[in-house]
């Protein structure tokens, strides 16, 4: 099978996508997965887990239900402190990496270590919504000192290279001389099938990536299953989650219960694998789009989506 | 600690805004403490500043290293979020909130950021049970957060002032100024720096 387009490598001498290149007087398009997407339920996205809200999603188990998707095949990235590979929420590591101290900024594998406990709260629950999917860790995250704005695009530079499917980003920067290079990153990860989940910020202040239209921006709900998600009609967030008094992982093999933002990015993070592991195909267009007709306020019922316009 | 121990008048007022801060974030939260902590930029320490509750005696000025527990997650990803049950975790940052006297249950922490850049972090310790809602919570934390920003952003502004203007000994002595002036105007009509002359110039008339 030829590689799919957003997999190609990109031509030397004649960099970008101009549009007249799509003509199909001579030249059929190519072939790839299709939905009209009329079909589009729960069941039919990841196998279902009930109407959502019933409380039949998994809880960490990690059994997975016979019929439904479990994540398997699907490659997800976490940026973040680092992951405690060890921790039982976890359930092992693909690979675990650091963004390196020095100039360069190279990113080099390292201990499946978490100094701080969050990246391992995040990966723990995307585990607990896809039990067979492949996790990897990149800590972009080291120390309390501002400015890690440079590992994270650094880190994500790497991730997006890495053709990882998904990468969760519970963490924002608010330095806007990142701006252009993060649009460039997270332009680029669209268009190559990776696609990003960012956390919303809750502050009255400027930040990003959440905030750019090629991410997928994820705020809280205070409803406790962890498989109810809603679409928010008025973005920049543009779903909310499971956010409130989440069970997750921490340091040492520890659980709290956390709120914030970074623990719903991680849930929708997971209903996302579980998606693509069922309909490899998915473009990031598609999945949003899935994961719009999927969400807990748009079931479809009498033939109109209960999403008041 | 130096630093603390020394507040001029108008450090007081500053620190006022900043009190006043968390002393309303305590009791919006009905909670046992609320604190500000300064993110030190060259070392990423978190400083406490500000204490209202547990703590408030003796908790100014005191230092916890980078990346230290719920707190520096926070300054570290620009991220509010409440953590419950810490108490049930030994290990959880536990060396630095036992060496503030008080191991709480829960905490909520906010980031202070201001011109781009997390400068600090709001921090409530055991808020009470009274049902406001854990989003509306974190929202208004967030809120109290940037009232914050302004706060330490004048404590900030106003340390910086001080120290690019140190005051030379005997600086607010008129005669002992233009003793040191003229000692350093070179003799025998010697080019002196035509920017320095005007100053002096100007200077002459305000004294009039």
């Amino acid at each position: 099978m030829t590689q799919p387009p957003w997999r190609r490598e990109r031509r030397e001498h004649f960099p970008g996508v101009p549009a007249w290149s799509l003509a199909t007087s001579r030249l059929a398009p190519e072939e790839f997965g299709v939905s009209r997407l009329e079909d589009v339920t729960r069941e039919w996205a990841w196998g279902g887990d009930g109407a959502g809200g019933d409380g039949t999603g998994v809880d960490g188990t990690g059994d997975g239900v016979a019929g439904r998707a479990d994540g398997a095949g699907v490659r997800v990235c976490v940026l973040d402190t680092g992951v405690d590979g060890g921790h039982p929420r976890v359930g092992g590591l693909e690979r675990s990496l650091v963004v390196a101290d020095g100039e360069d900024l190279t990113v080099v594998d390292c201990d499946p270590v978490d100094p701080v406990g969050h990246g391992t709260a995040c990966a723990g629950v995307i585990r607990s919504i896809a039990p067979a999917v492949s996790l990897t860790s990149v800590r972009v995250l080291t120390d309390g000192r501002s400015g890690s704005g440079a590992a994270l695009l650094a880190g994500l530079r790497w991730a997006v290279e890495e053709g990882f499917d998904l990468v969760n980003l519970s963490l924002s920067t608010t330095r806007s001389r990142y701006l252009p290079e993060l649009h460039e990153l997270a332009d680029r990860a669209y268009f190559r099938r990776c696609l990003l989940v960012a956390s919303a910020h809750n502050m009255p202040v400027v930040s990003f990536p959440w905030t750019f239209s090629s991410v997928i921006s994820v705020a809280s709900h205070d409803e406790p299953d962890p498989m109810t998600y809603y679409y928010n009609p008025a973005p920049p967030a543009e779903f909310l989650a499971r956010g409130v008094r989440v069970p997750v992982a921490w340091r040492r093999g520890r659980e709290i219960r956390s709120t914030g933002n970074s623990f719903a990015a991680p849930h929708i993070t997971g209903i996302c694998a579980l998606i693509l592991s069922r309909h490899r195909w998915m473009t990031p267009f598609q999945l949003k789009s899935v994961l719009y007709l999927a969400a807990s306020n748009v079931v479809v019922s009498k033939g109109g989506a209960h999403v008041r316009a | 600690m130096s630093v603390h121990e020394r507040h001029s008048d108008s450090e007081i007022t500053e620190r006022r805004l900043l009190q006043s801060t968390v002393e309303v974030a305590r009791h919006v939260f009905d909670s046992a403490a609320a604190s500000v902590f300064l993110v030190d930029q060259e070392t990423g320490d978190l400083v406490f500043e500000a204490v209202s509750g547990e703590g408030e005696q003796h908790l100014v000025g005191t230092r916890f290293p980078a990346g230290t527990g719920i707190a520096g997650w926070v300054a570290a990803s620009g991220q509010p979020m409440i953590a419950d049950e810490v108490a049930a975790v030994p290990q959880f940052a536990h060396d630095a909130a036992e060496s503030t006297g008080y191991v709480p249950h829960s905490i909520m922490a906010a980031p202070v950021i201001r011109q781009e850049s997390c400068i600090g972090v709001l921090e409530v310790l055991d808020r009470s049970a009274t049902w406001r809602g854990d989003l509306a919570d974190v929202d208004l934390l967030a809120m109290l957060a940037a009232q914050a920003a302004y706060g330490l952003d004048l404590l900030l502004r106003l340390r910086r002032a001080e120290t690019t203007l140190p005051t030379a000994p005997g600086g607010d002595d008129v005669h002992v100024l233009l003793q040191r002036i003229s000692d350093r105007v070179p003799r025998g009509g010697g080019a002196a720096d035509p920017t320095a002359l005007k100053l002096l110039a100007v200077a002459e008339e305000l004294l009039h």
